[in-house]
């Protein structure tokens, strides 16, 4: 057993190109904010979305070279070989590996998604800064680009405060409406109480351990040996402390009365980009913590089962109390908390099976992205021509945009799991990994949840097909809203007829030891 | 020649090309998708017939096999001895038995027919035969899928269209029937998942290969040599025993696959959706549900529960005779007590389902023959009396028992293809209804007699309800608003007439039916004999 542990290196420029991503997004952040300063206020700031767009797209491009050109580097199938090629800088505390780096385009086309509903959708009639609200959304990318690469808590502490702060304003960005001022000030409260309990967390584990590196938590923590009942305090806190900003049950009853007061992009926002990044940092933990040091201890076992409990509650609590919601945003929102019970099953199941659960992980990720932001494409759509978010206001869109209700289908069905879509293909993988490594009980949780979520997502189509509205007239879609929702159906459906294809290309650039543990045995 | 082709995967899809011509086709022009859609289903009738004709039972479907991987995905090995990876496959692979052939052909049928019944669906043409063409289209499949995600995503294609053609195209209470089915069905579905997941963790692991396949073939192989496999695995893991099934594993699966199918078929207590199914839906989909979508439950038992745990199976006979008794008596009793037609129907068809789980507890050749032909024939039957129910409506407004009546003088055409419906149903000679209910209760005689013996109540009590409802709307005194009612038009006649003549043909010459399934149950029945007298 060698451990590989780099010197401390000072910063250098060399080190600074690699993180031509994080850069580029900062820059057009800040020639956004002077753009908007300069710009006369009869100019629309359509424009200033447009320039976000293409930022983000700027920096998709690079995070892709760097993680095709970090592969290329390691000809062979043998992960130890792969171990040379991770990107290791700022003393080992910030990460370019391949779990990274696909986390990173998962944001990234998941922001330029968002960048696009919102361009079609988001009028100053609401909004009264748009500028603002689009470069605002930049540093939040940062913030959970930073997440997801760091290796060290501090490091990980900071991209989450930088997240978290950036989607506290644009919560409440729509300042004419009272539920929006709302929404913020329970998204502020609550963020806060999650930061707090995150930062106690890291500070038992430090305690314990004597260092904030991920890698060397573990290691530390069997060093500690009798310890392990602070291991215990600071390791659930932590988990408490994710499971707020992941929206996970006992901790997601902020998540409606924020998705309805935050603009409906930003509240696809909050259910994808905010929940994955917390996701994917608490996969890494786990795995981590659980995979190097303590894998002998029970404590481990714990945490895990903590996890899934966290999830089976989370799947349980937002389906059954989706059940009676009649407000789309809320709806969608208590639909997220449900998803991610079903995304922490792969987290939970851990290190127990007879393989790794990354990439059921990923897979589910990746679609769970589409269908949502393709759900609230839609719901912006149709909640503008209806004057509100209720469900009624799907009523007879059958009639009146057709096609928007043929993609609106295929989004249901993928959220509810039913085949031939991607959702359902997501789920069967996470469902047989929950199998292989006999959680039967989980099984039949996530099996159960879906079909009680039937009830309400075919509810939406109820109102589509065999509902009427007075209203007459058709609806129009915006073009930019029309590529999400075409784009998204379209990935959703080639990926139930080859899911297979999705997963290939997970794990040509993924290997666990490699790019999930930050050492490696 | 034509195991050259891919024939069952022509078959399957074949109504896709109808829906690419319904899509193309202009909303309002009824007349132009009707066409389109009735095309679409005679090719898929003309191809499965070709299969019957070339179908030889004795190489047992063989030559039709087509197979090619659909998914196949690796994972990182975690523990284990061995570094490297696991993988996951799924096949497209599609076969055809005995057991498959015989539904195959009733699905054809009765979807044409079915298309040829919707001329009374009178709003948004299109989208309703897109959905009916989806709809076969999972139908067939289901038939003739042989990998077990493949069965269940087919399964799962009938849902989600049966949902719109209920809700949409129903009566008053159609979205409370779509969704009752939605909810069953669903759970049913979850059900199977569930077993389905398990088997594939456990039994569908190939040690050769390290895969983990949904393979029909190799989950049967490896059940049925389930001691070969766990000393293998445990040669290779070491103390690694996910793949060990053990006794209780085996009762579980089975259960839930009798839980799962029973939804569908529909058991007793589980029966309560199919009701008002039979009642809300449009008759030309009930007559599709009726005839083929019950029939996918009593496939799925007998494929899954019963061909992949025979032991289980076997154990359970007399649960399943039970169960089948209660379904006869308990809808032959209800029937009798009906005002409405369609209700009648409904606990008709629960009964005789009933004699379906007869002829499959008997586990002999006799009575799993009866329990095909029955299901066959109780296809062609409940589809020709829901086809006559949709005329009848059509023309008299109503299909309360107390408000029709003396039809026959009006409607003598179709008064007498619903008496002959009728007699079918309750199993005169000479008709398909007598050869099922007959080899299937013969069969059950063997083993449980007394069982048997309450069971032919059922079928006096039969003959009553539907000698009362019948003999009530073709003869007794006449309204006089019926008096000018017209017959059956051509349209409406053709079905009828082809259904009859199916019906007919059966009970005449059975053979038609059991020669492609002669062989069908022989490995079935050798590993039992096998299992229970060693």
């Amino acid at each position: 057993m060698e451990v590989v542990h780099k010197e401390l290196q000072p910063f250098t420029w060399s080190d600074a190109a690699y993180l031509a991503p994080e850069w580029i997004l900062i820059a057009v952040a800040i020639a956004l904010v002077i753009l908007d300063l300069a710009m006369p206020s009869r100019i629309s700031r359509t424009v200033i979305g447009w320039l976000t767009l293409s930022g983000l797209l700027t920096s998709l491009a690079f995070v892709i070279w760097r993680l095709i050109d970090l592969k290329a580097e390691a000809p062979t199938e043998d992960p130890l070989s792969q171990i040379g090629t991770v990107i290791r800088i700022f003393g080992d505390s910030y990460r370019i590996d391949g779990y990274s780096s696909m986390m990173k385009i998962i944001f990234l086309v998941a922001a330029a998604l968002i960048v696009l509903i919102s361009i079609g959708t988001v009028k100053e009639k609401e909004i009264p800064n748009k500028g603002e609200y689009y470069y605002l959304l930049l540093p939040a990318v940062v913030g959970a680009m930073v997440m997801v690469s760091s290796s060290d808590l501090i490091t990980l502490y900071v991209g989450l405060e930088l997240l978290s702060i950036t989607t506290y304003i644009l919560v409440g960005m729509r300042k004419y409406i009272v539920q929006s001022a709302e929404a913020a000030f329970k998204y502020v409260v609550t963020g806060g109480i999650s930061s707090a309990l995150l930062l106690f967390g890291i500070s038992y584990l430090y305690g314990v351990s004597g260092t904030t590196n991920l890698g060397l938590i573990g290691e530390g923590a069997v060093k500690a040996g009798d310890m392990s009942a602070l291991m215990y305090v600071g390791l659930f806190f932590v988990l408490a402390g994710f499971g707020i900003k992941i929206a996970a049950a006992p901790f997601h009853l902020w998540a409606p009365d924020v998705y309805q007061g935050a603009p409906t992009p930003i509240s696809a926002f909050l259910g994808v980009i905010s929940k994955a990044a917390a996701l994917a940092v608490l996969f890494r933990i786990v795995a981590n913590v659980g995979l190097l040091g303590s894998y002998t201890q029970p404590i481990m076992g714990d945490v895990t089962f903590a996890v899934l409990i966290m999830a089976a509650a989370a799947m349980i609590a937002g389906t059954t109390a989706a059940l009676r919601q009649h407000n789309m945003k809320r709806l969608l929102a208590l639909s997220g908390v449900a998803n991610a019970g079903y995304l922490l099953v792969p987290v939970g199941l851990g290190v127990s099976g007879m393989h790794t659960y990354v990439g059921e992980f990923i897979f589910y990720l990746v679609i769970y992205l589409f269908m949502n932001i393709g759900a609230f494409a839609v719901l912006s759509v149709i909640s503008k021509a209806a004057g509100h978010e209720e469900m009624r206001g799907f009523g007879g869109l059958y009639y009146r945009a057709p096609w928007t209700a043929v993609a609106t289908i295929v989004f249901v069905l993928s959220l509810a799991g039913l085949p031939i879509t991607g959702g359902f293909f997501g789920k069967l993988f996470i469902l047989l990994g929950a199998a292989q490594a006999q959680n039967y009980w989980i099984i039949a949780i996530m099996i159960v949840t879906s079909v009680i979520s039937y009830y309400f997502y075919f509810g939406i189509i109820r109102q589509m097909f065999m509902r009427s509205t007075g209203e007459a007239h058709e609806i129009t879609v915006p073009a930019t809203t029309g590529i999400v929702i075409w784009l998204s159906a379209a990935v959703i459906v080639l990926l139930g007829f080859i899911p297979g294809a999705g997963m290939d290309i997970i794990h040509q650039f993924f290997s666990f030891a490699a790019d999930m543990l930050i050492l490696y045995l | 020649m034509m195991s050259d082709l891919p024939i069952l995967s022509l078959i399957t899809f074949s109504p896709l090309l109808g829906i690419i011509v319904l899509a193309l086709l202009p909303k309002g022009s009824s007349r132009a998708l009707r066409a389109t859609a009735i095309v679409a289903t005679i090719i898929p009738l003309l191809l499965s017939f070709w299969l019957y004709a070339d179908y030889d039972g004795a190489v047992d479907g063989k030559p039709y096999e087509e197979q090619f991987t659909w998914v196949d995905t690796q994972f990182d090995r975690l523990t284990g001895t061995s570094e490297g990876t696991l993988s996951f496959k799924l096949q497209y692979e599609m076969g055809v038995d005995g057991l498959s052939l015989p539904l195959l052909l009733l699905t054809t049928i009765v979807a044409l027919m079915a298309a040829l019944a919707s001329i009374h669906i009178k709003k948004r043409w299109k989208s309703f035969y897109i959905w009916f063409l989806l709809l076969e289209i999972g139908m067939l499949g289901v038939f003739l899928a042989r990998d077990i995600i493949l069965f269940f995503v087919f399964f799962e294609m009938t849902l989600i269209p049966m949902f719109f053609l209920i809700g949409i195209w129903g009566y008053m209470g159609r979205e409370k029937a779509a969704n009752k089915f939605l909810i069953y069905n669903g759970i049913g579905s979850a059900i199977m998942l569930i077993a389905f997941v398990l088997l594939i963790s456990t039994a569908g692991f190939n040690i050769d290969t390290q895969t983990f396949s949904g393979s029909y073939e190799t989950i049967k192989a490896n059940l049925l040599d389930m001691q070969a496999a766990v000393n293998v695995a445990e040669a290779w893991t070491g103390n690694y025993s996910n793949l060990f099934m053990s006794e209780t594993m085996h009762w579980t699966i089975f259960i839930l696959l009798l839980v799962a199918f029973g939804i569908k078929l529909p058991l007793f207590p589980f029966h309560t959706w199919m009701l008002r199914v039979h009642t809300e839906a449009p008759p030309a989909i009930v007559m599709i549900h009726s005839g083929i979508l019950l029939k996918m439950g009593a496939y799925g038992l007998l494929r899954f529960g019963v061909f992949l745990f025979p032991e289980q199976a076997h154990e359970w006979a007399v649960v399943l005779a039970v169960l089948g008794v209660i379904n006869i008596l308990y809808g032959a009793v209800l029937a009798l007590v009906q005002k409405e037609f369609k209700l009648v129907l409904a606990y008709s068809s629960i009964s005789h389902m009933g004699i379906v789980l007869l002829g499959i507890a008997s586990f002999n050749e006799i009575g799993l023959q009866g329990a095909m032909i029955q299901l066959v024939s109780h296809g062609l039957i409940s589809a020709l009396l829901f086809l006559i129910v949709g005329s009848l409506y059509e023309r008299t407004g109503t299909t309360e028992l107390g408000e029709l009546g003396g039809l026959a003088k009006s409607l003598p055409f179709m008064s007498g293809v619903l008496l002959t419906a009728g007699m079918a149903s309750l199993g005169l000679p000479g008709l398909s209804g007598f050869i099922g209910e007959f080899l299937s209760l013969l069969g059950l005689f063997e083993s449980m007699r007394i069982l048997t013996a309450i069971a032919v109540l059922g079928v006096i009590l039969t003959a009553v309800y539907v000698l009362r409802s019948v003999l009530g709307i073709t003869f007794g005194p006449m309204q006089e608003k019926y008096g000018t009612l017209r017959d059956a038009r051509l349209i409406e006649a053709v079905p009828m007439i082809t259904l009859v003549a199916f019906i007919v043909l059966i009970g005449i010459y059975p053979a038609v039916l059991t020669e492609p399934m002669k062989h069908g149950f022989d490995t079935l029945l050798q590993q039992l004999s096998g299992k229970v007298g060693g």
